[in-house]
């Protein structure tokens, strides 16, 4: 097949894979080249094994090659991920691979087993690259909380892709991978998916099974997909989603074949928007939200509009509540959870003769300056005294912000329309140093997370050449009538000018000698502390 | 609401067994500070009558049968362990003397 194979969507490699235009190892391999040649100035990838890589893709096309020669019918039921590259945050447990979280406790554990993702994805047939940089434990919003040194964004290297899952969505936008899993606590896939210009979806709570993902708070974690456009995040998130006996709070919801059966023609997913009632939230301009993504944002109500769907204004009261009760709750489940990293079973070890000395040595060195602000936050809001005034406020605070929208859903609203990100990417190190104007990021994001909701960003644009995401924000388990929502939005911004606007990084990120990201936050003066 | 002060910081890195240096402790507890400040914003909240939610999908009791399944080997179990002695993980001792 002639020209760039990395340049195609995932149902494109579906198709030329089954026609016999290209195989999954020439897709693994110019991936690889790409990734080889690209991402010394982005550093999106944590872990590549490129002999292991080309296995997985032979085999695919050994599997492609027997249903090509029984018939049409055998090829037809190959999983559309079928000899598919995906990229891996480096959470997900892959049986023989690093899994570090982005931390420095998991440096050289090797995870035992495959997370049901993990198995999932085999199951389709589809080929793991690798695994990519995050925030430690997935806490951040900007992915400089990284042990292994900070992501830049593919659209300009000098900012951050976003965060928590910043490696997947810049590796996706970068065309180093067509397809990518984040975990979403707060905003961890949308806001990255938005800063980076691509599709990012949060499925409802309970939608994909959590066994063999490193958990941060897990009453609010979920897996999903990015992509680089709406039809390629429903068929990954069809591959991964469904009931696990091993994650008790993964439920047992059928998975809608319909992900897989998202209108192909523009014109037919713009039809579906007519007589939609749409809402749009007034308190999700909150307070920094930017011009541009304001305008970006009426834009595309004004689209929708014209496509024949109401967009009525709606309020979700207590949103400002929000990030006050998500970062008592979150940091509250992150400290429970993270107190099994104790140098002793897995994981770094720091040994300095007795247990308790052991215990603070080893956390003490293994945990970065996030990770430990937030063990900080939440063993106080738990202890002895504080547990009703900060934990039990907060669950109480949910309640209200889950009845919020449950108050929407019951007015007819089909789904909320709204922003992602209050801005557009930062420059790396501008939030560093205070982490509360770094929590802020997510305040349109975690309100989602809190009420267990599904939520999709999808590009709506740029402002200064950097991407905007709209949000789309759904009753729980309506991820297909989101994504139809979403397919229908692309549909008719199909010709829309931005759309032809290519990440600018992309020709400085081939020059030899092109900054790393470490490099390049040195430059601009940027330190966590 | 609460203010830490140095020895409240110092006594939740200790429950939280986090070993931290004098300019950790010093930096977080401003911070700390910082985002507690944030926390009040709830206090002029009324949630008296407010149920609380722990988790949003209405599932329950989720059982499952209790059958015996393939497990790890020994081996696998402790391939991620610092050090181990006679397929045991090796501990600092707990209690004093030899």
């Amino acid at each position: 097949m002639s020209g760039d194979l990395t340049r195609l969507t995932a149902h494109a490699m579906a198709v030329a894979l089954r026609s016999g235009e290209t195989s999954s190892a020439d897709l693994a391999a110019a991936h690889l080249g790409r990734i080889e040649a690209e991402d010394h100035g982005l550093h999106a990838w944590l872990a590549v094994d490129p002999p292991a890589v080309l296995a997985a893709a032979r085999e695919a096309d050994a599997a492609l090659a027997r249903a090509r020669a029984e018939g049409p019918a055998a090829l037809a039921a190959l999983h559309p991920l079928h000899g598919v590259p995906v990229a891996l945050k480096d959470l997900v447990s892959v049986r023989g691979m690093q899994c570090t979280a982005g931390s420095r406790i998991l440096e050289g554990y090797r995870a035992p087993y495959d997370a049901h993702v993990t198995e999932r994805l085999r199951a389709a047939g589809a080929v793991i690259l690798g695994k990519t940089n995050m925030d430690e434990f997935a806490m951040g919003s900007s992915t400089e909380h990284s042990a292994y040194g900070p992501t830049s964004n593919p659209w300009d290297l000098d900012r951050v892709p976003g965060g928590s899952s910043g490696g997947s969505a810049a590796a996706v936008a970068a065309f180093e991978t067509p397809l990518a899993l984040g975990t979403d606590t707060g905003g961890s896939i949308r806001q990255p998916g938005s800063l980076c210009g691509i599709v990012g979806m949060k499925p409802t709570y309970g939608r994909v099974s959590r066994y063999g993902i490193v958990a941060y708070a897990s009453s609010l974690d979920q897996v999903g997909p990015f992509a680089r456009d709406v039809r390629d995040a429903a068929a990954l998130l069809h591959a991964i989603a469904g009931r696990d006996a091993r994650d008790s709070t993964s439920a047992p919801v059928p998975v809608p074949d319909g992900l897989l059966h998202l209108p192909a023609s523009d014109d037919e997913a713009a039809a579906g928007l007519r007589g939609l009632r749409l809402g749009l939230p007034r308190e999700y301009f909150v307070e920094g939200t930017e011009a541009g993504t304001e305008a970006r944002l009426r834009e595309a109500v004004a689209v929708l509009e014209a496509s024949g769907a109401h967009v009525d204004e709606v309020s979700l009261p207590h949103t400002d509540y929000g990030l006050a009760a998500y970062y008592i709750v979150a940091p509250a489940e992150a400290s429970a959870n993270l107190a099994r990293y104790d140098g002793i079973r897995y994981g770094l070890s720091v040994r300095v003769g007795d247990v308790l000395g052991d215990y603070l040595a080893t956390r003490g060195r293994g945990f970065g300056p996030e990770a430990k602000r937030r063990i900080m936050l939440g063993t106080y809001a738990l202890s002895a005294g504080y547990y009703e005034a900060f934990y039990g406020k907060a669950q109480k605070v949910r309640t209200l912000i889950k009845g919020d929208f449950d108050a929407v859903w019951a007015s007819g609203v089909d789904a909320i329309v709204a922003p992602t990100s209050p801005t557009v990417a930062w420059k790396l190190g501008a939030k560093l140093d205070d982490p509360v104007a770094m929590y802020l990021s997510d305040a349109c994001t975690l309100p989602v997370n809190m009420a267990g909701l599904p939520g999709v960003s999808i590009p709506a644009g740029l402002s200064d050449g950097l991407p905007v995401g709209l949000q789309l924000i759904g009753r729980p388990w309506s991820e297909l009538d989101l994504l139809r929502i979403a397919r229908g939005y692309e549909g008719i911004t199909a010709t829309a000018a931005w759309r032809t606007v290519e990440p600018h990084g992309l020709a400085e990120l081939r020059a030899v000698g092109c900054p790393t990201p470490t490099e390049r936050a040195a430059a601009l003066g940027a330190g966590d502390r | 609401m609460a203010s830490l002060s140095r020895g409240d910081v110092e006594h939740v890195a200790h429950l939280a067994r986090l070993g931290l240096t004098d300019d950790e402790v010093e930096r977080l507890q401003g911070q700390l500070n910082h985002i507690l400040d944030q926390y009040a914003k709830l206090t002029a909240l009324d949630t008296d009558a407010i149920a609380p939610t722990a988790q949003t999908i209405e599932l329950e009791s989720i059982l499952r049968d209790d059958e015996p399944r393939p497990s790890f080997s020994v081996d696998q179990a402790l391939a991620n362990a610092p050090e181990t002695h006679e397929g045991r993980v090796v501990v600092a001792a707990i209690l004093g003397g030899d």
